[in-house]
C-alpha cells in the first residue's frame, strides 16, 4: 500500500500543475508553471547574455590595455590592481545607487557597475599569463631577431592565453551572479523575475530565475573553455 | 668540395676537410654558405653601480669559418661577452666588428636576424611547432610560404630530425630532439655567425657526446664562425678551433689553439683552470701518426727462425710476425725460435692491433687495458707501420713536439 500511495498522489499533483491553481498557491516547486510560463523568461534571460556579455567584453578590453601598458612599466602593475581592487570590494547595490544620479536607470549604470568587477580579475590573469611566459622563450625569441611588440603579440600573448582565458572564465561567471542585482538598477535581466514586485517570495519564480542564470554561467564557461582549447593546442600534446 | 660553404669567399685557411663518417651528401651542401671574422676591440660593460667592470677592455679576433670557445669560471663574464655581440646586452665601451662593420650600424632586431642565437634551455617556443619554431627568422625576413618549406625540410635534414618531427611541438621532443631544433632555428636564414651559450649544458653526459660530435660534423659541413660559450674545459678543448680562457672581470688569460692551451698554460690561473691532467687532454687531440713510432724487427712467415735471431731493438724483445701482404700475425716467442721456420700461427698473438688514426688517447687506452707495453700499429691497408709503446707516449708528452699538432675539432669525433 505504501508504495503505491505515493506515486497516486504525484499524478494529482500534475493534474493540479496543469490547471494552475493549488501548487502555486501553495508556494511550492511547480513544474508546470514554469514549462506554461516560460515565454516570460526569454526577454530577461537575452537581457541577462547582454548585461554579461558586454560587461566582460568592455572589461576584458579596458584590462587588457592596461595590462600592456603595465607590462613594460612595471611600476604600474601595483596601483593598477590596489585600484581595480577597491572597484572589485564596492558593494554593487551600493554601486548602482550612487551611478543614478549621473547616469541614470538603465542598462549603461548596470553595465558601469558590473564591467568594473571584471577588471581585477582579468587584469591580474593577463599580467601572471605574461609573468609565466618562460624567460628563455622570451630570450630566444629576442635573440632571434624578434623586436619588443612581435614578441609580445607572437610569443607572449599567445602563451599567456590559457591564463587570460581562465581570468575570463571566472570573470564571466562572476557576472552572471552580480547580473541578478541589475534589475534595481533598471536593467531588468534575470534578476526581475526574482524581484517582480510582490513577487520576491515566489519560490517558483525564484528557482527558475536562478537556474537560468546558473545555467548561463555554465554555458558561458564551457563557450570560452571551448575557445581555450581550440586556441592552445600545445597544451594537450604528449610530453615525450 | 672545396669551395661549395664559402660562395665566394676565400675559403679560411686550413678549412680543408676529410670527410669523416656518413660524408657530405651533395643534398646537405646546399643549406651552407658563408661565415664572418668576428672582431671584439676594446670591449667594456659596465654595469650601474658596480665598481668592478663586468668586461674590461677584451679584445679578439675569431677567423671566418672557426669555433672560438669562450671558457672561464663563473663569473668571468663570458655569457655577457656572447650577449654584447648580439646587442641582447649593450656594450659600454669599445666595438665589435663583423665582417668589418660595427654592430651598432644596424638596429638590434635587425642584426639578431643575421647572427644565429642558440641557448642553454635552447628557448623553443612552447606554442608553436617545430616547423614553425625553425621558421622563425625566415618569416621576420619576409620568405615567401613555399621557400620556407623548403628551407625547414632542409634543416630538419641537416640536424638529422625526421620529416615526421615537423608537426610536433616542444613538449613532445626528448632534450637532445629540442636541442637540435634549437640549432636549426639559428640556422634558419643561413647566418654567418652563430653565438652559442652552453648549448649543451643541458644535456646528460651521454648525449651531451653525442650532440657535440654530431655538431662538429655539421660544423665541418656548414663551417659557420661561432663564438661558443661553456665552463666546461674539457668541451672547450674538444669543441674549440681556439679556445679564449677569461678570468674574473671578462680578462682574457689566454687566446690559443686546445694544444697550445695544454702544452703551455700562459699563467698559473690557466694551468689551474685547464687542470692536471692536461697531459692526458692533450693526447685526445693527436693521432698515433703524429708521433715517431719504434721501428718493429720483423720477420715474415715461412723465413727461417735463424735471420730473427739477430738482435733487434732492444727495446723490443720479441720479433713481429707479419704475414706476406705485412700484416701482423704475432709476436715470436722463445719457442717459437726453437722451430725450423717462422710458424704462421705464433704462440703470442699481436692484442691489441692499434691504427694509425686513432686517436692517441683511445691507443693509450688499449694498451693498458691490455696490460702490454707496446702494439704494433698498422696503416690503412693494415700493413706495420710501426710500434707505439706506454715508453714512447711519456717520452713524447715530456718534449714539446706536441705543441703544434692537433686534430681538426670537427675531426675528433667518434672513433
Amino acid at each position: 500500500m505504501f508504495l503505491v500511495e505515493p506515486a497516486h498522489s504525484f499524478a494529482a499533483v500534475e493534474i493540479h500543475n496543469r490547471s494552475g491553481s493549488s501548487c502555486i498557491a501553495q508556494n511550492k516547486l511547480c513544474p508546470g508553471w514554469i514549462i506554461d510560463n516560460f515565454d516570460r523568461y526569454t526577454h530577461p534571460l537575452l537581457q541577462h547574455v547582454y548585461l554579461t556579455v558586454v560587461s566582460v567584453g568592455i572589461g576584458f578590453a579596458i584590462a587588457f590595455s592596461l595590462a600592456l601598458v603595465a607590462h613594460r612599466r612595471r611600476w604600474l602593475v601595483g596601483p593598477i590592481v590596489g585600484l581595480t581592487g577597491v572597484l572589485y570590494t564596492l558593494p554593487s547595490l551600493a554601486v548602482f545607487f550612487l551611478l543614478l544620479p549621473i547616469t541614470g536607470r538603465g542598462t549603461t549604470t548596470a553595465v558601469i557597475a558590473l564591467t568594473s568587477y571584471t577588471l581585477q580579475i582579468i587584469f591580474r590573469n593577463i599580467v601572471a599569463g605574461l609573468d609565466n611566459v618562460p624567460a628563455e622563450a622570451k630570450d630566444a625569441g629576442l635573440g632571434s631577431g624578434l623586436t619588443d611588440r612581435q614578441l609580445l603579440w607572437r610569443v607572449e600573448l599567445p602563451l599567456a592565453l590559457p591564463e587570460i582565458i581562465a581570468g575570463l572564465r571566472i570573470a564571466s561567471t562572476t557576472t552572471v551572479g552580480l547580473a541578478t542585482l541589475a534589475v534595481f538598477a533598471g536593467a531588468g535581466g534575470l534578476g526581475s523575475e526574482i524581484v517582480t514586485g510582490s513577487n520576491i517570495t515566489f519560490k517558483t519564480g525564484v528557482v527558475t530565475a536562478g537556474g537560468l542564470a546558473v545555467l548561463l554561467a555554465l554555458a558561458l564557461d564551457i563557450v570560452l573553455l571551448g575557445v581555450q582549447r581550440a586556441l592552445s593546442p600545445w597544451r594537450r600534446v604528449q610530453s615525450a | 668540395m672545396t669551395g661549395h660553404w664559402c660562395s665566394g669567399r676565400p675559403q679560411p685557411a686550413g678549412a680543408s676537410i676529410t670527410p669523416v663518417a656518413g660524408a657530405v651528401s651533395a643534398k646537405r651542401l646546399r643549406s651552407s654558405s658563408s661565415a664572418s671574422p668576428v672582431e671584439l676591440r676594446g670591449v667594456t660593460k659596465r654595469y650601474p653601480g658596480q665598481h668592478e667592470p663586468a668586461i674590461g677592455n677584451l679584445s679578439l679576433e675569431v677567423p671566418a669559418g672557426e669555433i672560438c670557445v669562450l671558457v672561464g669560471p663563473s663569473g668571468c663574464g663570458k655569457t655577457t661577452a656572447l650577449r654584447l655581440v648580439n646587442r641582447m646586452t649593450e656594450l659600454s665601451g669599445g666595438d665589435i666588428l663583423i665582417d668589418g662593420e660595427s654592430i651598432r650600424a644596424r638596429p638590434a632586431a635587425e642584426l639578431r636576424r643575421g647572427i644565429g642565437y642558440v641557448i642553454q634551455h635552447v628557448g623553443l617556443f612552447p606554442h608553436l611547432t617545430v616547423g614553425e619554431n625553425i621558421a622563425t627568422v625566415p618569416k621576420l625576413l619576409g620568405w615567401d610560404r613555399k621557400r620556407i618549406a623548403v628551407r625547414v625540410e632542409e634543416l630538419l635534414d641537416l640536424v638529422s630530425l625526421g620529416k615526421e618531427m615537423r608537426a610536433r611541438y616542444p613538449a613532445q621532443l626528448s632534450g637532445g630532439q629540442r636541442q637540435r631544433v634549437g640549432v636549426a632555428r639559428a640556422l634558419a636564414a643561413d647566418p654567418p655567425l652563430m653565438l652559442m651559450d652552453e648549448p649543451f649544458g643541458a644535456i646528460d653526459p651521454i648525449n651531451r657526446e653525442r650532440l657535440q660530435n654530431q655538431f662538429l660534423r655539421l660544423q665541418s659541413e656548414i663551417k659557420k664562425t661561432i663564438l661558443f660559450v661553456t665552463h666546461d674545459i674539457d668541451e672547450a678543448i674538444k669543441m674549440g678551433d681556439r679556445v679564449a680562457v677569461l678570468q674574473k672581470g671578462g680578462k682574457l688569460a689566454q687566446y690559443a689553439t686546445p694544444p697550445e692551451l695544454l702544452m703551455s698554460p700562459a699563467n698559473e690561473f690557466v694551468e689551474d683552470f685547464v687542470g692536471a691532467d692536461r697531459a692526458l687532454k692533450r693526447l685526445s687531440l693527436l693521432r698515433v701518426r703524429d708521433i715517431e713510432l719504434w721501428k718493429a724487427p720483423l720477420v715474415r712467415v715461412g723465413e727461417p727462425t735463424a735471420a730473427a735471431r739477430t738482435p733487434g731493438d732492444a727495446d723490443i724483445s720479441h720479433p713481429l710476425v707479419v704475414d706476406d701482404e705485412g700484416r701482423p700475425v704475432g709476436w715470436l716467442s722463445e719457442r717459437d725460435l726453437a722451430g725450423e721456420t717462422v710458424p704462421a700461427t705464433p704462440r703470442i698473438a699481436p692484442d691489441p692491433i692499434l691504427e694509425l688514426d686513432d686517436v692517441l688517447r683511445d691507443a693509450l687506452s688499449d694498451l693498458l687495458q691490455s696490460e702490454t707495453q707496446y702494439a704494433p700499429v698498422v696503416d690503412e691497408r693494415g700493413r706495420v707501420a710501426g710500434v707505439l709503446s706506454i715508453a714512447i707516449v711519456s717520452d713524447f708528452l715530456a718534449s714539446d713536439d706536441a705543441a703544434g699538432l692537433a686534430i681538426p675539432p670537427a675531426e675528433r669525433v667518434g672513433t
